[in-house]
């Protein structure tokens, strides 16, 4: 029984945040594989038909258990991986970001094993490589799963989201390996209570020249600044800004607090502001410590990317916005009229 | 070049999301319809290279028939040309989609009388004298079937969302360019038909990332890419008038059983309210000295 976790890595080699929380995700998967099938028939090892599938951990010089895919430098990705309990980690050899390619290795490898689901964070990159093994194997793929368990039928019970998180559905996959990508803002990076020793092993797919057709080349160019979706603070403005000649003073706050101007849906598609500084599910998601949100009526498309804020502070004139039964805290009353009051009152303290 | 761009109906949620007695479907009964955001931005790019460089566009949908009121909204921002594949209601999952639309695009290749007719009512499209001659530029591989090995596909681009507002599959696009033996790519926020083909960009990480890639090719796009432009009175009432082509292909389970629908808990808290307008200033300041924000 093998969980496959497809593993992107941040910029200095070690394992991205959102595949730590892809690993977490892939080991309660492989956790509950193992519950459930010492609960039940020990010889039902698999979710389809049963009998046919090698047991534990005698499946191809795997340990069994979580095995990572790494795209690169896997001594790099290493030490996190055996933090995360991943018992083996493949290295493919393969330059730059070719996604069929990727899913190729994915798929041989899940073969190979065999794995019994692949799992990858909802990324860009994730999911699309998960959409290209889903097209090449023809089974399910299953997008923002928030959790997975093998239920009494071997089949999976799975949650995931829709609307962007605003709504869950509850799901069964019947389906051999189960392949799904993880809901990044969903679930929560936990370290395994025992690291595992991982063995790392070379994985080298067989390609043809249509996997390596489309290929990513990167601009060196990395955008100055803060990010966005990075920010510590966001102050927020919507259609109760009134105009694109309103953000001056939300500009001046975000300045003053260390942080910088999201927007709205409507502020984007008006041609207010340009969409990058778009917060929602068709735009950016952010996490920061803290959102303030002004004139936003808070639509469910923007409130999908902002609730991973830690703190919430709407300023709206009306009581009954969506907004209010969102957030942690609120002023009832006109941007135009608090913002300036704000943007005084901080100058004061500072001086 | 000729372009066909696939959009799904979804209910306009606004503040709420309700879902039905049963917890099967989200109660639409209070809400209008709308396609989604990615996928409007996929109509008007694809306008925009019609605009440029000559052709038709396509819009093709598979859902109920009163999606056929989508597929007028896409008519009025200038699509030409418009396919319902009609469902009876019931979810459709990405698999049994991508098939029906593969057959869809190829079929029509087959059968003359669901090729793109230029009789019927459309944009007056010219290209922009400024450039030049389509005809002159770069032959897209379709018009050389040896160019193609799929020489089927009447069209040079296939144009998605990135992904459903709703059910946010991410791999329909994926699954139609496997199928037809296209290349793809996914998440795109600039494109450009080139000499040789297309070049896209999207945004990763903080970084650019560039693909170009030969056409015919599958290429699915998010918001950003464009600003939609609002329907002209004529693009409305030629929309009105078109016909609708429709077809309608057979449901099929696709591996995933959905049970139910739920609105996450803690979905209905109430914000502490610090006051009223400037007066709330004071409040507010504590509470941000005290968040650590204002150190």
């Amino acid at each position: 029984m093998t969980v496959l976790c497809l593993v992107e890595q941040a910029d200095d080699g070690g394992v991205a945040d959102v595949s730590l929380r892809a690993l977490t995700f892939a080991r309660a998967l492989a956790e509950s594989w193992m519950n459930q099938k010492t609960a039940s028939d020990p010889s039902n090892g698999s979710f389809t038909d049963g009998g046919d599938q090698p047991t534990g951990a005698d499946v191809a010089g795997g340990t069994g258990g979580v095995a990572a895919v790494v795209f690169g430098d896997a001594a790099a990705a290493e030490p996190r991986l055996s933090e995360y309990g991943a018992g083996d980690a493949y290295a493919v050899e393969l330059t730059g970001y070719v996604p069929q390619a990727w899913a190729r290795a994915l798929a041989g490898l899940a073969a190979e094993l065999p794995a019994t689901a692949v799992v990858a964070a909802g990324t860009d990159h994730g999911s699309e490589v998960m959409a290209h093994l889903g097209a090449i194997t023809g089974l399910p793929m299953v997008a923002n799963c928030v959790s997975a368990a093998r239920n009494a039928e071997g089949a999976l019970d799975l949650v995931r989201h829709r609307w962007a998180g605003s709504l869950l559905e509850d799901a069964v996959l019947d389906a051999t390996p189960a392949l799904l990508t993880v809901a990044v803002d969903a679930v929560a990076a936990v370290p395994a209570a025992e690291p595992a020793a991982t063995a790392v092993h070379a994985w080298r797919p067989e390609l043809d020249d249509g996997d390596l057709l489309v290929r990513a080349t990167e601009s060196a160019e990395r955008s100055a600044g803060v990010s966005l979706a990075t920010a510590r603070v966001v102050v927020g403005g919507g259609r109760g800004v009134g105009g694109p000649d309103g953000f001056g003073v939300l500009e001046e706050l975000a300045g003053l607090l260390g942080g910088v101007v999201g927007v709205s849906r409507v502020v984007t598609s008006e041609g207010w502001r340009p969409h990058k500084q778009q917060v929602g599910q068709t735009g950016t998601r952010i996490s920061p410590e803290l959102y303030l949100a002004c004139g936003i009526s808070g639509a469910i498309q923007h409130m999908a990317g902002c609730l991973s804020s830690k703190h919430i502070v709407a300023i709206n004139t009306d009581p009954d916005a969506p907004i209010i039964s969102r957030a942690d805290y609120a002023v009832i009353g006109d941007l135009k009229q608090v913002l300036p009051a704000l943007v005084d009152a901080i100058r004061a303290r500072s001086s | 070049m000729e372009i066909a761009v696939c959009v799904k109906r979804v209910p306009m949620v606004g503040g709420k999301i309700v879902v039905t007695a049963d917890g099967q479907d989200v109660d639409t009964r209070m809400s209008g319809f709308t396609v989604s955001p990615h996928e409007e931005c996929a109509v008007e790019e694809a306008v925009r290279l019609v605009e440029r460089h000559g052709g038709s566009v396509t819009v093709l949908t598979l859902g109920p028939p009163a999606a056929a009121d989508q597929l007028r909204d896409m008519l009025s921002l200038g699509a030409s040309r418009a396919v319902l594949l009609e469902t009876d209601g019931r979810e459709w999952g990405p698999i049994a989609t991508a098939e029906a639309i593969v057959a869809q695009v190829t079929g029509a290749a087959t059968d003359p009388a669901a090729s793109p007719d230029p009789a019927l009512p459309g944009p007056a499209v010219c290209p922009d004298p400024a450039l030049p001659d389509p005809a002159a530029s770069p032959a897209p591989a379709l018009s050389d079937p040896a160019a193609s090995p799929e020489p089927a596909l009447p069209y040079d681009l296939l144009l998605f969302g990135n992904e459903a507002a709703d059910t946010g599959d991410y791999q329909v696009p994926v699954r139609v360019a496997h199928a037809l033996g296209l290349p793809c790519v996914t998440g795109i926020k600039n494109l450009e038909v080139t000499d040789a083909g297309a070049r896209a960009k999207r945004e990763y990480r903080g970084t650019e990332e560039v693909f170009d890639i030969p056409l015919p090719a599958v290429v699915s796009v998010k918001e950003g890419i464009n600003l939609p432009r609002y329907p002209s009175l004529p693009g409305r009432l030629r929309a009105k008038r078109a016909t609708i082509e429709t077809r309608a292909p057979q449901w099929r389970a696709d591996g995933l059983t959905k049970t139910g629908l739920r609105v996450p808990a803690g979905e209905s808290k109430r914000a502490e309210i610090l006051g009223n307008g400037a007066d709330a200033v004071p409040a507010l300041v504590a509470l941000l000295d005290e968040l650590g924000i204002l150190s």
